[in-house]
């Protein structure tokens, strides 16, 4: 089905709306994207215009009341809810704005997860988890739990889980908005370093200095994309 | 996938001492009761029934009045008299040995010490009756039995109240106004099947106890042994037809007497405390229904409380039958610990109250086995809902809660 042609995700028509009736809203309004295999995507916008439910349709989370999502030529809006939660376990790697890792559990335990619920071995899981702290640089902090670290360190935990199973896509939601500008640097080239590494990278910010990172920027509004163009 | 959500449990169990403590407090207390209520109860069971059957195999007790013990209305039932138990002994096959028993009572005084106690009249034949053993001394002999001498045979209660540690055969006490040699002493029994000391008792040659306590010839039970190559019920039947005819009762007139047998009684009892052990055991098991609701309350804020962590586990990958079977296997592994901890609680309950409620610990590993499968089972059933909620949560609202 995946031809050279196709890019790695692909976005036609795609609507989304609320509810129903008189008080339905319409989040997104007809998006178009292609997202080539390899590139370093942010998406702008102010609040309320449509990019987290965009965010939350590329991350196979949700699905387009209407159009077509295309993720390695599959049509993701056909999938079932097991289905998408194999395409997530398989290809994507999620970095949220507030962390989001296990409470009480220790850096190591929560690298490991992803790879838990693809059903490695213990021994290569704890090998691949301790290599991702590695990257990340944490690897002496791996039996500290969140409570223990700071929030730069937290991001690099999530981040180090989110590349554990060596995804096709990076999904970062304001991966640098509950940091200062020192920590975000550091967060921003960390992602950086793993888009260079073949990583693709989809990230939702609305600081423009984190989106000069990007080698692409879409700009949402009023649910519908406004603009796209490569970074500064 | 099993083996990971196992993992996963026991690190939220153990992340969570205290709540999966109290969370299981329920199973625990409910296990425990189960097991012990039924655990003694059967002990009771079986004290019951091996107290009676020490009374003596193949024994029938003839009682007067209608009944166990005595009848309601109209006058009161004619006792036996003695000519009534040679009529036995000579026209009833089968018969082995036939003890009268007149009933008495009265203080026993030797020195500074006294003690009220039960007397029984009766002959040597009531110790092959009863099957009970003498420790030391001799039953009485027919010439005693014949002259109604004031000799006689103590249980030991008796003997450790008048005694006190001394040989008591030989020796002399006075019970009521008469003066009684002590010829022998009787075995141990202890708590009959009603809970009364057996062996409060003084034993004399019934014409003695009926000359010089109950001033009356009459006999108040009748206890037959049956040769065990006849038919129990044959021979009672012939009993009733003999006495009846000694009776004078006629056609359709009731008895006033009864033939017992004591088997029967014990099954009877015995069945009664089955019964009771039946009851207790299914209150106990409504506190393990209670327990197993406060599993399903605790795993239901327990999802609540997580929903965050189970949207980063669906963001991550998990499918929603992951998610289930790990809420269902933490509900069932709780449940599994909780029938655990509480069947080793019953185990040192029943072992510390047998002997204070003087019943035998017998385990039962049914009765065990049960209650643990019961747990689990209930950990699988208020597992079930909470699990489902948490898997059928939607991952994005998930991971926006708070």
């Amino acid at each position: 089905m995946t031809t050279a042609a196709d890019p790695l995700i692909r976005l036609r028509g795609v609507t989304k709306t609320f509810g129903r009736g008189p008080s339905a809203f319409q989040a997104l309004r007809g998006v178009d994207l292609d997202v080539a295999a390899g590139d370093f995507v942010a998406v702008m916008g102010p609040s309320g215009s449509g990019k987290s439910t965009m965010m939350n349709i590329l991350g196979c989370l949700d699905v387009p009341t209407d159009g077509a999502f295309l993720f390695k030529g599959v049509h993701v809006e056909r999938l079932t809810r097991d289905e998408r939660a194999l395409l997530r376990r398989r290809y994507l790697g999620f970095v949220f704005q507030g962390f989001n890792l296990l409470a009480r559990t220790s850096a190591l335990e929560n690298v490991e997860l992803p790879l838990l619920y693809r059903g490695e071995p213990p021994k290569r899981r704890r090998e691949t988890a301790l290599a991702a702290l590695e990257q990340v640089g944490l690897v002496e902090w791996r039996d500290h739990t969140p409570a223990e670290l700071s929030g730069g360190q937290q991001q690099r935990v999530a981040i180090a889980r989110a590349i554990v199973t060596n995804p096709a896509v990076l999904l970062a939601d304001e991966p640098t908005g509950n940091l200062d500008s020192a920590r975000s640097v550091e967060i921003m080239e960390l992602l950086q370093d793993f888009n260079r590494r073949g990583i693709t990278i989809l990230m939702v910010t609305h600081e423009p200095d984190m989106a000069a990172y990007a080698r692409t920027r879409v700009h949402v509004h009023d649910g519908r994309i406004q603009s796209q163009g490569l970074a500064a | 996938m099993i083996g990971a959500t196992f993992v996963l449990a026991l690190r939220e169990i153990r992340r969570h001492l205290l709540r999966s403590f109290l969370t299981i407090l329920g199973i625990v207390i409910g296990v425990a009761a189960v097991v012990t209520m039924v655990t003694l109860g059967n002990g009771a069971t079986e004290a019951v029934r091996e107290q009676i059957a020490g009374l003596g195999a193949n024994l029938l007790q003839i009682r007067p009045g209608q009944g166990f013990g005595r009848g309601g209305g109209g006058p009161p039932p004619r006792d036996f008299q003695l000519d009534d138990l040679d009529a036995i002994r000579e026209q009833v096959d089968g018969v082995r040995v036939v003890a009268p028993l007149a009933q008495s009572s009265g203080i026993a005084v030797r020195n500074a010490a006294n003690w009220t106690t039960t007397i029984n009249g009766t002959t040597a034949d009531y110790f092959i009756a009863q099957n009970w053993a003498l420790t030391a001394g001799r039953p009485f002999t027919a010439a005693e039995e014949q002259a109604g001498r004031a000799v006689c045979v103590i249980g030991a209660t008796v003997a450790g109240n008048l005694f006190r540690g001394e040989d008591p055969v030989g020796q002399r006490f006075r019970l009521r106004d008469v003066a009684c040699e002590v010829i022998g002493t009787l075995a141990s029994r202890g708590q009959g099947g009603f809970g009364a000391d057996q062996d409060d008792v003084v034993l004399m040659p019934i014409k003695a106890v009926q000359r010089r306590f109950t001033g009356n010839r009459n006999v108040r039970a009748i206890l037959v042994q049956v040769d065990p190559d006849y038919d129990k019920a044959g021979v009672t039947a012939a009993i009733q037809g003999l006495l009846r005819e000694r009776r004078n009762i006629t056609g359709a007139k009731q008895d006033d007497f009864n033939v017992f047998d004591t088997a029967q009684i014990s099954e009877t009892l015995s069945g009664t405390t089955r019964i009771l052990t039946a009851l207790l055991g299914a209150v106990a098991a409504v506190s393990l229904l209670v327990g197993g609701i406060g599993i399903m309350n605790i795993m239901l804020v327990s999802v609540t409380e997580r929903t965050r962590e189970i949207g980063i586990r669906l963001a991550i990958g998990a499918i929603g039958r992951e998610v289930l079977l790990q809420f269902l296997v933490e509900a069932v592994v709780l449940a599994c610990i909780g029938g655990v901890i509480g069947l080793l609680l019953a185990l040192v309950a029943t072992v510390a109250l047998a002997p204070v409620l003087q019943v035998p610990f017998i385990f039962d590993p049914g009765i065990n086995a049960l209650a643990f499968g019961f747990s689990a089972l209930i950990g699988v059933v208020f597992g079930y809902f909470p699990a489902r909620r948490a898997a059928a949560l939607n991952p994005i609202e998930a991971l926006r809660h708070e």
